[in-house]
Formats: structure tokens, C-alpha cells, sequence
């Protein structure tokens, strides 16, 4: 498909440029394949805007006359609005857009296209491999292997093709063992703490059904990891009556007799479109424009996103509490494992483990707990606030973890490595950019769509000296301890740089 | 604090201190005593809580538990403490004392008139003088051509709750200003608090008209037309009655009310609308309620905020003070402000106008003045506002309190602007309640100055100055925003915030554990003493180039033993070795210095038995099977 098709006005004179708090600007609107261009090509202080279709969200467009207005609302949440003269030119750029931002091929997406204009010293796509990550693993403990029985991803789909596992059970039995569990997402290793050995595994509900089937390998793997007297917890991500419910459909939670050193917590944390709900509201709150002190703080508390980010993070703050304070190891998992399972899990390793707090640390977590571990970041990320789209897989999964990490940052400013300009950046990569990194929903369609050949890692530009100062927090000391967040409501706050300071310009 | 002795007879031990907010009830245990001024509380670790008598806002027994009898003290710090004693009788005995002691009937028995903080009679005195409001109306640029010292008030005639030295507009002659003043609720005829001097716009305040239905008064009409044609810029000038419009107007049907705008020429007159006492202080007790709730939920202490109303009336204040800011800037109008007595909301709103109009009142210093200025002298009743006596619980109010928060608000908004920080803010309203220091007993000076406050106590601000260190703002840039002084806040909603730091100063596990502030305050510290070390040591190798080799060896080879006054800058160069680079020094120092500190006192709050922030139990309670 040629992009030329879809683009009937490639360029329009005298538009005006609105962008909240700075003056509008008259210029040249101009039309790619992949973004939309505005330059005020005036000699002395030229001003471009260079927007990604891939960013838009959602396009509104209205006419007094024959002045076209286009208002577009981006994926990072801001809006600007152009105004264009000629109706016909108008309703040509909005189509134009709306066609190109909802490309339904991955191929065609501007990283395909991408050229770095930087030269790459190091190859994001093979900076985080597991088998360096085991290497660390394999000085402090033998008792864990990798295994390549996931290598054609025939075992489980939304696996990597290598992942941790106990040393004492081979490749048969994992076999099994994926068999018993959703999606195939059996038990691996998550995160190995050093200071007591206890562990962090992570997996998806198992497939007990209305019957109560029970899977001997399962229970051998999971009991295997904990040594003689030892206890553990099953940190279950659904609340009691969700984990009944899911034997209807096939699904389950492990019983306790069959895991006699293991002990279950359910700690629900929502899920799907509740938390994309939830996100609408919190831009729809910040979008009143009544200046009525009551009706924000009603509109905040109705949205729930801080609960929210109360839960999750009570979560993995329970996740790191039972590793550290009660010596026990732990297993996490909700219905698939893709989602809240990872938020937690990857919460408890910035809790406990001083290198997520830095910056290569936090980038190697995110490419071993979302990426590798199979989040579908296509799926959730595809559209955001302003979208009508309403689809069931579509969630600000990633979102709402990095506003928990901002929580954390923002009690504890002098111990992470990077600062608050860092998660913003992720978050807009997440949903838009001219890297490979997010696209897809996991390692196999990936490998598929051969991402590591045909794109740039967002690694690779963020890992360049000179951008990395950027993200660099000046405040930062490394600080070997354990941090613990208050998660009082009076301790939350809005993020501020991440979401407030984006939703502010809409007024 | 340290100097007084516990009372012997009074000490209970295996007293149980309750965390305030575990719902495991996790407690410390250890003695409690009671002194003449403070119930201390020692626990275990040696570690003290001190509990000033005068900070004591309630005492109440709860009913009596297995584990003894629980006593909650609710402190106007807004520190709130759950004990458990043993005995129940003790725990009478303490209750009672505490009681007794709390509740002072006299201003003698308040704690400034026996505090003691060594300094002889002169620097008492000089203590007092720190802070001089002449000095202040003539850095505002009065008295001018417009404006005079008006002598009426002098011996605290036309109004007792008015300071004796009062500026007017040099038309308003006598009879107009008695005869104004008789026309106004306790006298509070309209003064000069703020004068705007490139604007030549001033802010004045007074109290309510006693207007009834129709009642007029020709002195103050004229009262009025002198202030507006004291601004040569705008003969217009705003009347801004700071109440709800329904107040203003049921205050009609008991002789007073608000300005008629047919009878006093050149007026604007604007209501903005902010609540009275009463409803403040039931406010601040339903944000109490909700903000002291275990184990709270987001969404309740959202639905809690919002019903209280609290942070509407702080955007209500901050409005107001937005809306005579912009009258003064933009239209260069003088402003009127009034409420029903002048000294609540009036004092709020000007001395905020004032604070966005001048950066002086963004300095330490000038905030000092501020708060003399249109708190202490215009008469803002401390006293009954904080029941510092024992008095009408009616007249209590957190109407100061809003004050600092709102100047807090601005501090999150303009983080550059203010040389002080929140500490600042928050030892102030510590003091404010504490009755430790004379400037804020009393409800007005003619009260001062009976109780012969500046012989018999001492003045906080000098203390506050002496270790200004401490509320240093480490990111006030004083040429901020150089073109223009004046700050214009965004009042949308979500730019306010549920103030923290004020309401769980004692709570500590719910703050950030690292400051960044201090952090910076620190490394600025060092990077100022690292300056004045290069330009120390170039200014010697300047002096050395001229000199011989030999001397320079000689020089090398003393310094190798440096004599005791070296000491006091750090040895942090060798002779022969180039400057640092200035970020290296830096890390080094922040390395081994303040790092060191902080950690170590965050270890400390690790290593507690039970971290507090998540509990484990709470997740066990919902375990099944």
C-alpha cells in the first residue's frame, strides 16, 4: 500500500497552530506517511511540531464557514488544534489522518521506516539477554537453570524462548506443567533476593476447573523451590469469589492441601477496562472546566485511579514484604499472568533490589518483566484516553505501574538513578514511537515480525551518553536498602509530570 | 526544653504509646511524666516525645481496655497521641492534671511569662525591636503626598483593637476619620495596610459599615472618596466585602451590612465569597476526622476532603486575594477590604494580596513583617482564635492557619519565589500555639502592652532569625520573574493539595523518607565554602608568584603542620595540586557528609520492628482455605 493513496492534501498553508498556554502560530501544515508536520517557517525562530500518526487518539474536526478547525488528542494525552482554511483541504487532512493513525498492519508503523540519525554503540535489542542475566544468578545459587524448551514457542506463546526454572525439575515435566496452566505460563523465576535466598516466581492461574483437577508436576515444581520447614506465599491477584468464579471457565487457584508449605493471599487488583475506565474519568476530571473545588475532588475520587495505584502498589508492597520481612518465598499470579502479576512483581524488585533503582537496572526489569515476560503491550496501549474504541484488551497496564514507580521516586527522590523525565518518555514510547521496542504483544510475534532486524531499540537512543543525561537524576545516591513506600492516601499524589502536567494543557 | 525537671510525684510507667494509625495495634512502651509546661514521654529507646501543656487541644479518656486505660490527647499542632496506662487510676490523675494544666485562666500563667532563654534585659529588648513597622510603612513609601501618620488613634481611642500608629489619606481629616469610625463595627475605620508604590495604588481594610437598611454616613463616604483620590492613577477603587453575599446581608437586619454603591461615589463593590468562623472550625474538624481514619481508603479520604470543604475555603481565600491582586496590578485600583469585624478574612486576604504584590514578603524577614503587620498589629484575636485562655469554644478558629496554608500552596506552585520553606510555616504555627514567645498572646496591642509583653517575654522572631538556616528555601532565587514582583497563581482545583506536612507532622511514616531540600540545602552549603576556599587559595598563589622558590618550600613544608586557625577550613587541597573541579569536590563531600546523616537515620526507621506501611496481617486476614 502506497501512503501517497491516502493523502490528498499533502500540504496546507496559513494554519494556525493552538497549543494550550503558548500563543497560536500561523504556518505550513504538511502531511507524511508517518507524522504530521507544522513548521512556521519563519527564518528568525522557526517552530516545528512533528506528530507521529501512530500518537493520535482520537481527531474532531468542526467548521464555521469555511475555516476548518481539527482538534487532535493524543495517546500522551495531549490535545492541539489546528486551523486550516479551504473546507475542502480541511476535510481531505482530517481523513488523511484518520486513516493513517489507524494503520492496521504493524509493518507499516513509522518504526519500519525509522532511520537513526545517531550512531549506535550499543545494540538495545541484545542488551538484556537472560543468559547474562543467569550469570549473575548462577554466581550467587545452582539450585536454577535456564531452559530453551520454550525456544519455537511452542510451549508457551507468550513466553521468551528461555526462562528460569528449578534446577530439579526437567524439561518433561515442564511440559506437563504448562499443560495445567493458562496460556502455558508455567512457574519460572522472577527475582532471586540475594540477601535471605528467598525467591519470586511468577505464573498464571492454574486450570483446576469445577472438578478440582490437580496437576502432580505442578505441585512437585512449585513445592520444589522451597527448601525443608520453609514457607511460602501465593500471591493471588484476583479476590476470593473472582478465583471461584474462574473454575467455571476452566480456570482455578491452587488448593492448600495439595501445597502444604505454601499459604494463598488474594490481594484483587483490577484489570481491562476498568482501568481504562478509570483513566477516561481522571482526563474527563481534569478536563472540567468549572474551577469548583468540589466537584474535582468528586470527579478525582469517581475516576479511582489513585485507588488504584494504592492497590497495586499495596501489592507488590506485600510481595516484598513477605520476601524480606517474613523470609518466604513467593509465587504470583492472577488469571493470565500478563498483567497485574507483572505490575507486582516488577514493583517488588524496585522495592527490594537497589539496581532496578537505576537506570540500566530499570531498563533491564522492564525488557525482563513486560517485555520478555509477555505483556501485550499492541493489545493494551493501542489507543488511550480520548479513544471511543472501548475494547476489552485495551489498559493502562503500564501506565499505572510507572505512576507507581513515580510514587516511589516521589518518597524516596535521592534513591533512583533516573529521574521523573524517564517514565514520561516510556510512557509515550509505550503507545507511540519511531522504535521497535513496544511493538507487539511478545517475544514470539517479534521474533515474527523480525523487530530486531528491522527496527531501532528504544534502548539503543536512550543509552547514547548524551541522552542519558537527560534521564539522569542529579540527586541520586545509591542506597542499598529496602524502601518502603507509605501507601496512605494522604502519602499519593497525582503524577504530576506524567499525567496532570499533560491533562493541565487541555484548559 | 531540656531544663526542666520532671515532677517525681507524677511519673507512670508502662505507659503504652499507640502507633496512631496501625490496626495492629502496635504500641511503645515507657514512662510518662508530667512537668509544669510539657507531658514528656519516654520510650523504651530513650527516644522523647514532648507535649507542650499549651498545645493541648482535648484530653479524653476512652473506656477502659484489658491492657489498661487508653487516655487521647489531640494537640493544636495537630499532633495526635493514644496512650494506654495501667492503672485507671493513674490515668484519672494524669487526666486531670492535664486538664488543669491546659486550660490557663490568666495570660500570666502562659508559658512565655516563665520561659527563660537566657538573654539579658538589653537583648530582650532588641529582640523586640527586630521587627519595626514604621521602618516597614516607610520601605512601602508612606508617608507621601497622599498618604499620612494619622495621631487619631494614639492613645487607642477610635478603636482599641487598632494599633496606635494608623496611615490615612492626607485628606481624611479627623472628624471624617471619627466619624467614619463611628460608622463602622468596633471602630475599624478603613486604613492604610499595603501601599503599592510604582501603582501608587493602595491596600486598605476596615470593618463592616453599620449600614443597616438604609442608614448612610457622610464621614464615611468621604472616608472613601479620600482613599480612592489618593490614587492618582485610578479614581475608581474596588470595595471588597470578603463574605458570602447571604451573610453580608442578614448582618443588615442588626444594623451593620455592607456599602451601598449609590451612596459612595466611585466605588466598585464585589462579594468573594469566603466562609465565616464557625464554618472554618468545622471544617478543620472534618478534615481531622477523616485524615485521622485508619486504615482510609483513596476514595474515602477523597469523598472526606471534599465534604469537609476544607481546600474549597483555602481556594476561596486564595481566590479573593487573586482578585484584589488583579484590581491593584491591572487597573492600578485601590482596594477596600472588609468582613464583619476586619481581623479575619480581612487580615487573610490582605496580607496575601500583599505577599503576591511584593517579593519582600517572600523573604524570612519580610514574612515577619507581614504577619506583624496585618495580623498581630491590626488586631487578629489570637488569643480566641487559638484559645490560648480558657474561653468561648466559639471564637475558635484555624483562621491564621488557612493564612499559611495558603502562602504554603503558593511555596508548591512558585518554588523559586519564597526564601523560606515549609518549616518556616510550620514552626510559625507552632509558635503561634505554643504561648512559648509574646508576640501572639493577646487579642491586640492596646492587650500587649497592659500585659507588658516586651518586658516579661520574649519575641520570637529574633530565634526565628538565629537559625534561619534551618527555613532556607535552597531554590529561592530572589531575581525571579525579575520584570515584575508579582505573582499570579493558578487557583484550578487540582493545584491545591491536602497540606501533609501541616496535618501529619507527627507522622512519620507517611512522609518521603529522603529531602531533597535538605540534600540541596547541604550541597549548596558545601559548594559556597568550596568557593570561598578558591578564592582563598588563588589569592595566595597570586601573592606567592612574586616570591622566591624558596619561600614557597618553606611555605609547603609549615602548612604540612597546620596551625589550630587553619583548621577551620576544611584541608581539603594539597599546595601542589591543581583545583578540584568543582562537581568533583562535590560528590566527595556529598559522599561522606550528608549522605551519611540521612541514611543513617533512614536505617534507623528500617529497622523498627514493624515497618507500618504495608501489613503483612492485613493480607493474612484476607487469606482463605
Amino acid at each position: 500500500m502506497e501512503f501517497a493513496e491516502l493523502i490528498k492534501t499533502p500540504r496546507a498553508d496559513n494554519v494556525v497552530l493552538h497549543r494550550p498556554f503558548e500563543p497560536a502560530v500561523e504556518g505550513t501544515l504538511c502531511l507524511t506517511g508517518h507524522h504530521l508536520i507544522f513548521s512556521s517557517r519563519r527564518q528568525d525562530n522557526a517552530e516545528e511540531l512533528w506528530l507521529l500518526h501512530s500518537n493520535i487518539d482520537s481527531i474532531e474536526k468542526r467548521f464555521v464557514g469555511s475555516l476548518g478547525t481539527i482538534v487532535i488528542k493524543c495517546k500522551d494525552l495531549r490535545i492541539i488544534q489546528l486551523d486550516i482554511p479551504g473546507m475542502e483541504e480541511c476535510l481531505n487532512i482530517a481523513s488523511s489522518i484518520e486513516a493513517l493513525s489507524t494503520l492496521d498492519s504493524v509493518t507499516l508503523m513509522y518504526p519500519f521506516f525509522y532511520r537513526p540519525m545517531f550512531e549506535i554503540v550499543e545494540d538495545g535489542w541484545s542488551a538484556f539477554l537472560p543468559e547474562k542475566e543467569f550469570e549473575f544468578l548462577n554466581a550467587l545459587t545452582d539450585e536454577w537453570r535456564l531452559t530453551y524448551i520454550n525456544k519455537d514457542f511452542s510451549i508457551c506463546p507468550s513466553y521468551p524462548p528461555v526462562v528460569t526454572v528449578p534446577k530439579s525439575i526437567d524439561d518433561e515435566t515442564l511440559q506437563k506443567v504448562a499443560v495445567f496452566r493458562h496460556g502455558g505460563r508455567f512457574p519460572v523465576l522472577s527475582y532471586y533476593h540475594k540477601k535471605n535466598g528467598m525467591v519470586m516466581m511468577r505464573t498464571s492461574q492454574p486450570l483446576t476447573g469445577t472438578n478440582g483437577k490437580r496437576c502432580k508436576d505442578d505441585e512437585k515444581l512449585i513445592n520444589s523451590t522451597l527448601g525443608p520447614g520453609r514457607r511460602g506465599y501465593i500471591i493471588d491477584t484476583r479476590s476470593l469469589s473472582a478465583a471461584q468464579q474462574a473454575r467455571a471457565k476452566g480456570g482455578g487457584f491452587e488448593v492448600e492441601v495439595y501445597y502444604p508449605q505454601w499459604r494463598r493471599i488474594h490481594k484483587s487488583v483490577e484489570r481491562f477496562n476498568i482501568l481504562q475506565e478509570s483513566l477516561i474519568k481522571l482526563v474527563e476530571a481534569c478536563n472540567d472546566q468549572s474551577h469548583n473545588m468540589d466537584r474535582w475532588l468528586s470527579k478525582l475520587e469517581a475516576s479511582n485511579w489513585l485507588t488504584h495505584v494504592k492497590e497495586i502498589l499495596t501489592a507488590g508492597c506485600l510481595a516484598a514484604q513477605c520476601i524480606d520481612r517474613e523470609d518466604a518465598s513467593v509465587l504470583v499470579h492472577g488469571t493470565e499472568g500478563t498483567d497485574s502479576t507483572l505490575q507486582i512483581t516488577s514493583l517488588a524488585q524496585i522495592i527490594l533490589d537497589p539496581d532496578c533503582r537505576t537506570i540500566r537496572g530499570f531498563e533491564s526489569l522492564i525488557v525482563r518483566e513486560w517485555l520478555q515476560a509477555g505483556h501485550p503491550f499492541q493489545q493494551r496501549c493501542a489507543q488511550s484516553a480520548y479513544s471511543n474504541s472501548k475494547q476489552k484488551w485495551e489498559a493502562p497496564v503500564f501506565l499505572l505501574f510507572l505512576d507507581c514507580v513515580w510514587q516511589m521516586l516521589h518518597q524516596f527522590p535521592c534513591s533512583f538513578e533516573f529521574n521523573e523525565h524517564f517514565l514520561v518518555t516510556l510512557f509515550e514510547h509505550a503507545y507511540a514511537s519511531q522504535f521497535g521496542t513496544f511493538l507487539g504483544n511478545n517475544e514470539n510475534e517479534r521474533s515474527k515480525l523480525k523487530l530486531p532486524q528491522k527496527t531501532m531499540s528504544l534502548w539503543s537512543w536512550v543509552n547514547q551518553p548524551e541522552e542519558l543525561k537527560n534521564f539522569k537524576n542529579p540527586l541520586f545516591e545509591a542506597n542499598s536498602l529496602v524502601i518502603w513506600p507509605s501507601v496512605a492516601p494522604q502519602s499519593l499524589q497525582l503524577w504530576e509530570g506524567g499525567l496532570l502536567s499533560k491533562l493541565m494543557t487541555i484548559l | 526544653m531540656c531544663g526542666i525537671a520532671p515532677i517525681k510525684y507524677s511519673n507512670v510507667e508502662h505507659v503504652k504509646l499507640l502507633d496512631r494509625f496501625s490496626t495492629s495495634n502496635k504500641s511503645l512502651t515507657g514512662t510518662l511524666y508530667l512537668t509544669a509546661t510539657h507531658l514528656l514521654f519516654i520510650d523504651a529507646n530513650q527516644r522523647e516525645t514532648w507535649i507542650l501543656h499549651h498545645h493541648i487541644a482535648a484530653v479524653e479518656k476512652l473506656p477502659l481496655t484489658t491492657s489498661g486505660c487508653p487516655l487521647v490527647i489531640q494537640c493544636k499542632n495537630f499532633r495526635v497521641v493514644h496512650f494506654v496506662v495501667p492503672r485507671e487510676r493513674d490515668c484519672h490523675d494524669i487526666y486531670n492534671s492535664l486538664l488543669q494544666l491546659s486550660r490557663t485562666a490568666k495570660y500570666e500563667e502562659l508559658y512565655a511569662f516563665s520561659y527563660n532563654p537566657k538573654q539579658n534585659e538589653s537583648e530582650q529588648a532588641k529582640g523586640w525591636q527586630l521587627i519595626d513597622l514604621a521602618e516597614e510603612y516607610k520601605r512601602m513609601g508612606v508617608p507621601n503626598d497622599y498618604w499620612q501618620l494619622s495621631d487619631a488613634n494614639r492613645d487607642y481611642k477610635i478603636c482599641e483593637t487598632y494599633p496606635r500608629e494608623l496611615y490615612v489619606p492626607r485628606t481624611a481629616s479627623k472628624p471624617i476619620i471619627v466619624g467614619s469610625s463611628k460608622f463602622r463595627s468596633k471602630g475599624r475605620f478603613p486604613v492604610l495596610s499595603y501601599y503599592h508604590k510604582d501603582k501608587k495604588a493602595a491596600i486598605c481594610r476596615c470593618s463592616q459599615p453599620l449600614s443597616g437598611f438604609s442608614a448612610r454616613c457622610l464621614e464615611d463616604e468621604h472616608m472613601l472618596q479620600a482613599i480612592s483620590k489618593a490614587n492618582p492613577s485610578n479614581r475608581y477603587m474596588y470595595v471588597m466585602d470578603t463574605r458570602p453575599k447571604l451573610n453580608a446581608m442578614a448582618n443588615r437586619a442588626a444594623g451593620k451590612g455592607y456599602e451601598n454603591e449609590d451612596n459612595y461615589s466611585n466605588i466598585r463593590f464585589q462579594f468573594v465569597g469566603i466562609e465565616n468562623i464557625h464554618v472554618m472550625r468545622s471544617s478543620l474538624q472534618k478534615l481531622l476526622e477523616v485524615s485521622g481514619t485508619k486504615g482510609l481508603s483513596v476514595n474515602d479520604f477523597l469523598s472526606g476532603l471534599e465534604n469537609s470543604g476544607w481546600l474549597r475555603h483555602i481556594k476561596a481565600v486564595l481566590d479573593a486575594a487573586v482578585f484584589l491582586v488583579k484590581a491593584i496590578a491591572v487597573e492600578s485600583a485601590s482596594v477596600l477590604v472588609h468582613c464583619s469585624d476586619g481581623w479575619d478574612r480581612t487580615s487573610q486576604v490582605c496580607s496575601l494580596g500583599a505577599l503576591l504584590l511584593d517579593s519582600y514578603y517572600r523573604t524570612i524577614k519580610g514574612f515577619m513583617v507581614l504577619i506583624e503587620k496585618d495580623w498581630i498589629s491590626f488586631g487578629h484575636k489570637f488569643s480566641d482564635r487559638c484559645c490560648q485562655l480558657d474561653g468561648d469554644p466559639k471564637e475558635i478558629s484555624p483562621v491564621f492557619t488557612q493564612f499559611l496554608e495558603s502562602v504554603w500552596n503558593l511555596t508548591e506552585q512558585f518554588p523559586q519565589a519564597f526564601e523560606y520553606n515549609e518549616a518556616f510555616l510550620l514552626q510559625i504555627h507552632e509558635h503561634v500555639h505554643s504561648c512559648q514567645f509574646g508576640n501572639f498572646l493577646g487579642n491586640c496591642q492596646k492587650e500587649r502592652e497592659e500585659l507588658k509583653l516586651k518586658e516579661k517575654t520574649y519575641s520570637l522572631w529574633p530565634f526565628l532569625l538565629d537559625e534561619q538556616k534551618k527555613y532556607q528555601n535552597p531554590l529561592y532565587n530572589p531575581s525571579f520573574s525579575p520584570n515584575l514582583t508579582l505573582l499570579e497563581p493558578n487557583t484550578v482545583s487540582f493545584n491545591f493539595k491536602f497540606w501533609r506536612n501541616m496535618y501529619h507532622q507527627f507522622d512519620r511514616s507517611m512522609h518521603p523518607r529522603q529531602s531533597v531540600y535538605d540534600l540541596i540545602m547541604d550541597m549548596s552549603e558545601q559548594n559556597k565554602q568550596l568557593e570561598e576556599d578558591i578564592k582563598q587559595l588563588e589569592a595566595k598563589i597570586k601573592r606567592k608568584s612574586g616570591q622566591s622558590d624558596v619561600v614557597l618550600l618553606k611555605e609547603h613544608q609549615q602548612s604540612a603542620h597546620p596551625a589550630p586557625v587553619m583548621l577551620k577550613t576544611p584541608p581539603c587541597f594539597k599546595k601542589d595540586q591543581p583545583l578540584i573541579p568543582l562537581n568533583d569536590a562535590v560528590r566527595t563531600i556529598e559522599g561522606s557528609n550528608t549522605a551519611d546523616n540521612r541514611y543513617s537515620e533512614f536505617m534507623e526507621e528500617l529497622s523498627k520492628a514493624e515497618p507500618a506501611i504495608v501489613s503483612l496481617e492485613y493480607g493474612v486476614a484476607r487469606m482463605t482455605c
